[in-house]
């Protein structure tokens, strides 16, 4: 049988059993379900859930996977002591830790996504949601997996971790704020779209608020956001940057892992 | 003794001088033409026209009085080339026609039925249809339009004209009417003291109500939704807007209600839903602004610096991306006692009122309004963050808009 | 066997292998022994292939290292602490690997041995420590490679499991194949080892036979041969003669 899929697997059958991944998928449920109870609409559901989802998914991702990198350090020595490929067995391994990560988010939301809103309004921004949430969870689960096989000190590792996280939910967008704010004088309509595509979780924001009706406030600023974020295209382009930031830092892991030495 | 006089004895034996008469018109009556019977018909005559297609040139009432009636809906078709009907006497009725198509003209505002230079006419129950102009009053003083079916399916604001024009017509009453798809759906323009209710504006290519310089107006109990640019009303005194819906006016030139230049007045009970901005003050002054519905706008309210002593009181604000903004740290309209559903506080004394004052324009509502490019950042963590720290903290919010005794419970 | 000819590796400025030779016999057991740092763990990951050797080359039973990983055919590993996803059964452990070495004749007699069956449906985190390392080694026995490389195999085993072990060992070694071993504990070394290769600081300060290292350190114990060659490597070290074997050296060996 393939290596890879033997591995994932395995990989697959040690998370399905983990308690802190039925909890996290528990969570979203709970939440969700809760936003619904209170009588949300499909879009205001996607609204409150946005913002859990762009800081809950990241956190849990980047802490979640390099811990899990780290644990499963010495048995990815034994499998890599047998006669299997470095290449294949990396992939088993990452699709281990992103497959359950993705799944349980997904699972979590989509079971009351599907259940309320499977023919109500705003099934665009919710689907939106799944989406930048399972692009979120394989994204920053990448860029986990390449800090733990980077950084040997495991405590060094999560700290950097952390410091992703914070860098890219809150940093980020104080930098774009003070350079909107510095450069106001300017035309800056393009070099913030630029910014935004620079960092997954406004990638994400960007590509749900397209769904919803208050993407039109950034129309507000200019035609240009609106063209960019109001279309087909626009969306398109979001999903497309956002595949971009999986891959990128999947390939950087990737590469770190065929030439380290473990 | 002459035919002639004949006839003329006889006329005067039947029908007293001041007695009105039906004169019908039907494709194979005595009248042919609508023109052929107004043409014959007198002060407080009726004509009744009959079901049927009617293709004449533009068709005048001149005569007083005269009350001209469809039955079975016929149809005054003007074949997209002229103005259909115009009414050019005092005290005329106009109903139960379907007035249609006169076409697009860059020369003369053409209209489906102009009233000009003539007052207390009614005008009733038609159905106006693919007009430029769909009912066009001008200089026409204390006319009722009431119950008529405005619709037109213009494309832009160029190619159509307003449902409801009102031009130097004061004492006007616009009432249940339904108009749609047309640059404006009802405009005012020097027209005083009208009363404007229940009616519908909806789909048109600009706004749905449109006024200036017309004093002393009330429109309640409107609707006006998904109107491309909302509501806009200007350079007028003493207005009452009360009970309408404003709703589903969204795009970066959209506003529920913009006012402008709008000096004392009463804007009461009425609900803003969905709409870009809710309602946007500029340059107005003495407003109250009372007992209105604020509901999943992205701007409740825009209150800029030039809009002096307007009072907010008993407002419900929920579920809007922004409740208030405005473009200067020294704005002087005051809020007191509405609701706000992101209010935080508490209620010790538990008299209704909570114990910690509302600072309900935000740090990024102010950002957003010196720099707007900065809104790319809607809804992200890091505004959250912010807003959190500024309610800590309020160092850059103004102090005057601040709601001192916010409700704690909605009002309705 | 291993032929390995001027392994080289350092990591940043710090040279852990030094020009290292050494020939692992078939039918024969090889003692990899050194105080810490000297490179042991090194040498065996290089060969494992989970580290690359900066200079030099080896082969495994004639197979040279390949990209794919294919000469590892050759090779059986038990580490010296297996940690295994604690949410995996037993089971699953011993199927993964089996899946992944199609085609290998299969050795299930550790399995056997040490009462495995039992435990199959266990999840590895619930496992003793002593259990986990059984299953280690039923891990690294489990088909026939040509070569076995065991780091510290007894330790977290009872007395009983480690003399399963240790018979196991001698019975590879009837059968012809090698074994590789590191050991802290030197009477173990002594009841099992024919070959000795002694790392310092990089360098192999001694490779041969059991009887050979007896003989130049005359000494009649491994055990004293090797704190022997330690010592002598330390004032080597010091440039200056040691008269005693230093007090913390047995401790300091033990611990680790």
């Amino acid at each position: 049988m393939n290596i890879v899929s033997l591995v994932l697997q395995a990989g697959l059958r040690d998370l399905a059993r983990n308690r802190w991944v039925a909890a996290y998928a528990l969570g979203f449920l709970v939440i969700t379900e809760g936003l619904f109870w209170f009588g949300g609409t499909g879009p205001q559901v996607a609204l409150s859930l946005l913002n859990v989802v762009l800081i809950v998914v990241p956190l849990v991702a980047l802490v979640f996977g390099t811990i899990h990198v780290y644990a499963s350090r010495e048995f990815v020595e034994l499998l890599l002591a047998q006669p299997v490929p470095r290449g294949q067995l990396f992939i088993g391994q990452f699709l281990g830790l992103a497959l359950p990560l993705s799944g349980a988010f997904a699972v979590g939301a989509g079971i009351p996504f599907a259940w309320h809103a499977g023919a109500g309004p705003g099934g665009g921004a919710l689907l939106a949601l799944l989406v930048a949430g399972v692009a979120l969870s394989v994204s920053f689960a990448a860029i986990a997996t390449w800090i733990a096989l980077r950084t040997d000190d495991r405590l060094k590792g999560v700290g950097l971790a952390l410091a992703v996280w914070l860098a890219t939910t809150v940093v980020y967008d104080g930098f774009v704020l003070g350079a909107a704010a510095a450069f106001g004088d300017y035309p800056l309509e393009r070099p913030l779209l630029a910014l935004m595509a620079g960092n997954p979780v406004d990638l994400a924001r960007v590509l749900v608020l397209t769904q919803l009706d208050v993407s039109a406030l950034m129309g507000y600023t200019g035609a240009l956001f609106e063209r960019t974020f109001g279309t087909g295209i626009g969306t398109g382009v979001a999903v497309a940057t956002l595949a971009l930031w999986c891959a990128a830092p999947l390939a950087l892991a990737a590469r770190r892992f065929q030439r380290r030495d473990f | 003794m002459s035919r002639l006089l004949r006839a003329l004895l006889l006329a005067t034996l039947v029908a007293p001088p001041l007695a009105a008469s039906d004169l019908v018109v039907d494709a194979g009556g005595r009248y042919r033409t609508i023109t052929a019977a107004l043409a014959a018909a007198r002060p407080g005559d009726r004509v009744i026209v009959n079901a049927g297609t009617y293709r004449e040139p533009t068709i005048v009432i001149g005569t007083p009085r005269v009350t001209l009636e469809g039955r079975g809906w016929p149809l005054l078709d003007g074949q997209g080339a002229r103005a259909v009907l115009i009414v050019a006497a005092d005290d005329v009725t106009v109903r139960g026609l379907v007035v249609a198509n006169t076409g697009v003209s860059n020369l003369d505002d053409r209209a489906g039925i102009r009233v000009r230079d003539a007052r207390r006419c009614l005008i009733e129950h038609n159905r106006v249809r693919d007009n430029l102009f769909g009912i066009y009053l001008q200089r026409a003083a204390d006319c009722v339009v009431r119950g008529n079916e405005v619709v037109a399916h213009g494309v832009s604001q160029n190619t159509s004209g307003n449902g409801i024009h009102l031009w130097y017509s004061p004492g006007a009453r616009i009432e249940d009417n339904h108009v749609s798809g047309q640059r404006d759906g009802i405009y005012f323009e020097f027209s005083s003291g009208g009363v404007t209710t229940g009616n519908v504006s909806e789909h048109s290519q600009r706004y749905g109500l449109h006024f200036m310089f017309s004093d002393s107006c009330r429109y309640e109990r409107n609707v006006f939704r998904e109107n491309n640019s909302g509501v806009a009303v200007m350079y007028s005194r003493g207005v009452v807007i009360s009970h309408n819906r404003f709703e589903h006016s969204w795009g970066s030139a959209a506003y529920g209600l913009l006012l402008k230049e709008i000096l004392g007045g009463e804007i009461r009970g009425n609900v803003f839903t969905g709409n870009s901005t809710g309602i946007y003050l500029e340059g107005s002054s003495h407003l109250a602004v009372a007992d209105n519905d604020f509901l999943q706008n992205g701007w409740a309210a825009k209150v800029l610096a030039n809009a002096e002593d307007d009072h907010f009181t008993g407002n419900r604000f929920a579920g809007n991306a922004f409740d208030v903004s405005t473009n200067s740290r020294a704005a002087s309209s005051t809020f007191d006692g509405n609701w706000w559903d992101a209010y935080r506080g508490y209620d010790l004394d538990r008299d209704g009122v909570g114990d910690v004052p509302f600072h309900p324009v935000r740090l990024f509502a102010l950002i957003v309004e010196q720099h707007a490019p900065a809104l790319v950042l809607l809804r992200s963590p890091m505004v959250a963050i912010l807003d959190a720290a500024e309610r800590v903290f309020p160092v850059l919010t103004p102090e005057a808009l601040v709601d001192r005794r916010p409700l704690m419970r909605p009002p309705r | 066997m291993i032929t390995a000819t001027s392994i080289r590796k350092r990591f940043g400025t710090l040279d852990v292998l030094h020009d290292v030779s050494l020939d692992v016999r078939s039918g024969a057991v090889t003692a990899l022994v050194g105080p810490n740092g000297s490179g042991k763990t090194t040498l065996i990951k290089i060969v494992l292939g989970l580290a690359r050797a900066d200079a030099g080359a080896f082969s495994v039973n004639g197979a040279v290292a390949d990209a794919a990983g294919r000469y590892r055919r050759h090779i059986g590993y038990m580490p010296q602490a297996a940690r295994f996803p604690e949410n995996l059964r037993v089971r699953d452990v011993l199927d993964l690997v089996r899946a992944l070495r199609p085609g290998e004749p299969r050795d299930e007699e550790l399995v056997t041995a040490f009462s495995l069956a039992a435990e199959m449906d266990k999840l590895v985190g619930t496992l003793s420590g002593g259990t986990r390392q059984k299953v280690n080694a039923a891990v690294a026995f489990l088909f026939r490679p040509s070569l076995l490389i065991l780091d510290e195999p007894t330790a977290g085993l009872d007395p009983i499991a480690a003399g399963i072990l240790k018979d196991k060992i001698r019975q590879v070694r009837a059968e012809g194949r090698s074994v590789l071993i590191t050991s802290h504990i030197l009477t173990e070394l002594e009841e099992l080892a024919d070959d000795v290769a002694f790392l310092c600081d990089g360098h192999l300060r001694f490779a041969g036979t059991v009887a050979a290292l007896l003989e130049r350190t005359r000494e009649r114990r491994l055990e004293a041969a090797i704190a022997a060659l330690m010592r002598s490597e330390r004032s080597r070290a010091a440039a200056m003669p040691s008269p005693e074997p230093p007090a913390w050296l047995p401790a300091e060996v033990e611990r680790s």
